[in-house]
């Protein structure tokens, strides 16, 4: 019983593995679970995104792309198991989609040297290359977020907040956690008070947080939420009639799926955008052609052009040019980990190179460096339509308040290098 | 034929009150450590040790600290995730504080605190019983969690309220941090495993188990025949608790590296390792064991079988995991109330006799 039980499982470890010879890239994805509304979409559209590029240029450099899934539910124990699985394949970089799995694989990805690409999320320190050697984050973190979201309220409100009061509705989680410190930094600086409003994890359960807002008025509120929180936090402030013009979310806090439910009570409801979203880039084209079409299309193909999904599709294709960037590097197309970390190292992305990709005015430019793993951090802004169902951008890229960040990454950072003696790069 | 008492004399008083009495059983209780020690940690990888080996083990200490109370002494606990994060988060203060000490020291320290913690939070069960001391319990889990979330001074004000397990060395290998190796990691928790076992094993078949027992059976007439309840359910939240902190600390410390307290030690930790211990059996150290095992293999088993050999989608393996590590959980009280344990008891009535039964 035992033997059978050990040689299933070893079997089922080896059948796992592809061939050895493709450019293994784990999606690291949650479909169960409390935040599935929001892994399913961004894993449909890395998964769509690597099938394209095997069905149409027959992988990347000639060498094909193969997408291992592993399921985390959002989960860490299993994001660890998720890891160890796939380290063994020869896995090139992880992008684990959580915040609270990039604190635990950071440590683990420089000791077993594979880079680490959190778009958007994680440990927004990472984009301090002379620390983080094998994280990058580019091209906007949480900080960039919390401080856009402040400029543009000031270009709201004429180069001043003084006065203002301005509540943070927060997953509480190191996630949601991430942003408090440079808000109370730029509250200082602009002399606006900030309200901090946690709310537990799933985040079903918010009327008392709505009811403090509801007594103190804040003008403005800011969002820190995943998952189901999202849409409770919309619907929530629907029912307190609280202005949605002033409701400001980040860009975890920004899909189809948040503001769909509370109906029009939504319409008016800002976010902040690091993407463009929607179908009206040629990539999809392709996508038609060789993916949809094709029957490949990762999951139910029911999330296409949501902005998760092009948040997917944006994280696959700078995942897939840095692997051509090392493939030039390195002079040879079958690629490991250590050159996939230069890859992403010296990743420039310009505009001219995401219109060839069939992505014009997707993203930001950027250009990666050796000290640099953060990126520009500019973002937009996104306002909800609920009579059409469609975010309109409502800015163009607004780009953060470094003269802020900068100390904040660099204290930090070295926080970390210390903790794990680290000496910086770089210099 | 094998497995049997004749033949098997007994010439002193400790020879016949050892653990396992039966000559088979306590050679394979030998052959079972020798293996534990000597041959795994030589061919254990990466995967091994933090999918299934180190989680198992972990989960068993904590499942043997849970089962003391709970099976033992009969008071409910659903404190379980917060009590490990007591232990955790010691373990956390302590290794950033002390860099020098050793962590083995930090971890048994770490238990002691989640006793003294455990012992606060069991005073009321000396006035309720039964469901109402579920939910004290219950409270505990919620306070716990609730202040290590919201004291920064417990996250050495980390920006997003994790903590990151420092490097530690012991004996020249590293035990804590990324650089440790999955055999070091293996034997430091089995090491520690073994002796909690030993302690449970000892304690619960010595006088303190006895009253402890005589209290979970019926607590007024444990009470006229002279056992002290106040002492008897002390000492249960006490013992339980060490053991508990150690589990938690060796969770945070040596299996996660780094954790953040509302999504590492939720209430659904709390259901999990009671089931384990129901699931494993009541009142029994080798129901501990089982549990664990059954609630942390089946799923990565069905996992590796599922999505690796017969290629499924990972979102229907992982409800279908669901699916069936439920109806195997409900499948097996039905057949077994009593746990694995039991099942396991029968076996070897049933060994006993074969092949001649009559």
């Amino acid at each position: 019983m035992k033997t059978k039980f050990v040689s299933l499982v070893v079997a089922g470890i080896c059948a796992a593995a592809p061939a050895m010879a493709d450019l293994v890239i784990p999606n690291m994805s949650y479909r169960t679970g409390a935040y599935a509304p929001g892994g399913i979409p961004y894993a449909d559209g890395f998964n769509d995104y690597f099938t394209l590029l095997n069905a149409r240029d027959g992988g990347i450099g000639g060498e094909k792309v193969s997408v291992p899934e592993c399921e985390t539910a959002y989960n860490t124990e299993k994001g660890v198991e998720c890891y160890e699985a796939t380290k063994g394949l020869g896995s090139l970089v992880y992008n684990p989609l959580s915040t609270g799995i990039t604190y635990q694989l950071i440590p683990k990805a420089l000791v077993d040297h594979i880079p680490i690409y959190t778009p958007g999320y994680g440990r927004t320190s990472a984009a301090n290359g002379k620390v983080f050697e094998w994280v990058f984050n580019y091209p906007a973190n949480y900080w960039d977020g919390a401080s856009v979201a402040i400029k543009y309220l000031l270009d709201q409100n004429g180069g001043s907040l003084a006065g203002k009061k301005i509540a943070l509705v927060y997953h509480n989680s190191a996630y949601g956690k991430e942003p408090i410190r440079t808000l109370q930094d730029l509250a200082a600086k602009h002399g606006f008070t900030l309200t901090e409003l946690p709310v537990d994890a799933p985040g079903q359960e918010q009327k008392s947080q709505w009811l403090q807002i509801r007594r103190d008025k804040p003008d403005y509120v800011l969002m820190w939420g995943w998952g189901v929180m999202n849409a409770v936090a919309v619907q929530e402030a629907a029912n307190i009639k609280f202005p949605m013009e002033n409701f400001i979310g980040v860009w975890w806090s920004g899909s189809e799926n948040d503001v769909v439910p509370a109906g029009d009570g939504a319409n008016g409801y800002k976010s902040l955008a690091m993407h463009g979203t929607g179908m009206d880039y040629p990539l999809y084209a392709d996508l038609k052609t060789f993916v949809y079409d094709a029957g490949k299309a990762s999951g139910n193909g029911d999330q296409i052009g949501s902005v998760l999904y092009s948040r997917g599709v944006y994280a696959a294709m700078v995942i897939a040019e840095a692997a051509r960037k090392a493939q030039e590097l390195a002079g040879t197309s079958a690629i490991n980990a250590v050159q996939m970390r230069e890859g992403f190292e010296n990743l420039e992305i310009t505009e001219a190179r995401m219109a060839e990709l069939g992505l014009p005015n997707f993203g930001q430019p950027f250009a990666a460096s050796c000290a640099d793993h953060g990126g520009p951090g500019a973002a937009m802004l996104q306002q909800w339509d609920a009579t059409a169902k469609k975010w309109n951008l409502i800015t163009g890229f607004i780009a953060p308040d470094q003269e802020v960040l900068d100390p904040l990454i660099a204290a930090d950072s070295e926080a970390f290098a210390k903790e794990a003696g680290i000496t910086q790069r770089c210099n | 034929m094998l497995y049997r008492e004749a033949g098997d004399f007994k010439t002193t008083y400790s020879e016949d009150s050892q653990t396992f009495p039966i000559f088979f059983d306590r050679m394979g209780y030998y052959v079972t450590l020798l293996l534990a020690f000597g041959l795994v940690p030589l061919f254990i990888n990466d995967y091994w040790a933090n999918a299934v080996f180190v989680p198992f083990l972990i989960y068993a200490i904590a499942a043997i600290g849970l089962n003391i109370l709970v099976g033992f002494a009969g008071q409910v606990s659903l404190g379980t995730g917060g009590f490990m994060a007591v232990g955790a988060y010691s373990v956390y203060k302590l290794m950033t504080s002390f860099p020098d000490v050793p962590v083995l020291i930090h971890v048994l320290i770490a238990g002691a605190i989640t006793a003294f913690v455990g012992v606060l939070f069991g005073l009321p069960s000396l006035r309720i019983k039964g469901f109402y001391l579920a939910v004290a319990t219950l409270a505990a889990q919620f306070f716990l969690v609730w202040l290590f979330n919201k004291v920064p001074w417990f996250y050495n004000y980390s920006a997003s309220g994790q903590i990151t397990v420092p490097q530690s060395k012991m004996l020249g290998f590293y035990v804590t941090g990324a650089q440790t190796s999955a055999s070091a990691k293996y034997l430091f928790c089995l090491v520690v495993l073994v002796f909690v076992a030993v302690v449970a094993r000892n304690l619960t078949r010595g006088t303190m188990g006895r009253k402890w027992m005589a209290i979970r059976d019926m607590d007024i007439a444990a009470e006229i025949i002279g056992v002290n309840p106040l002492n008897a359910k002390l000492t249960a939240f006490a013992v339980s608790s060490f053991f508990i902190g150690i589990a938690g600390a060796l969770f945070f410390a040596v299996y996660l590296g780094a954790a953040e307290v509302t999504e590492a030690f939720s209430i659904q930790k709390s259901f999990l390792i009671l089931f384990m211990v129901i699931i494993g059996g009541l009142g029994s150290i080798f129901g501990s064991f089982a549990g664990a095992a059954f609630l942390v293999l089946l799923p990565v088993f069905l996992k590796n079988v599922l999505v690796g050999q017969l290629g499924w989608p990972t979102d229907l393996a992982a409800h279908l995991e669901l699916m069936i590590v439920g109806a195997l959980i409900v499948g097996f009280l039905i057949a077994e109330p009593h746990g694995m344990a039991q099942l396991w008891r029968l076996a070897k009535e049933k060994l006993r006799l074969w092949p001649f039964p009559h």
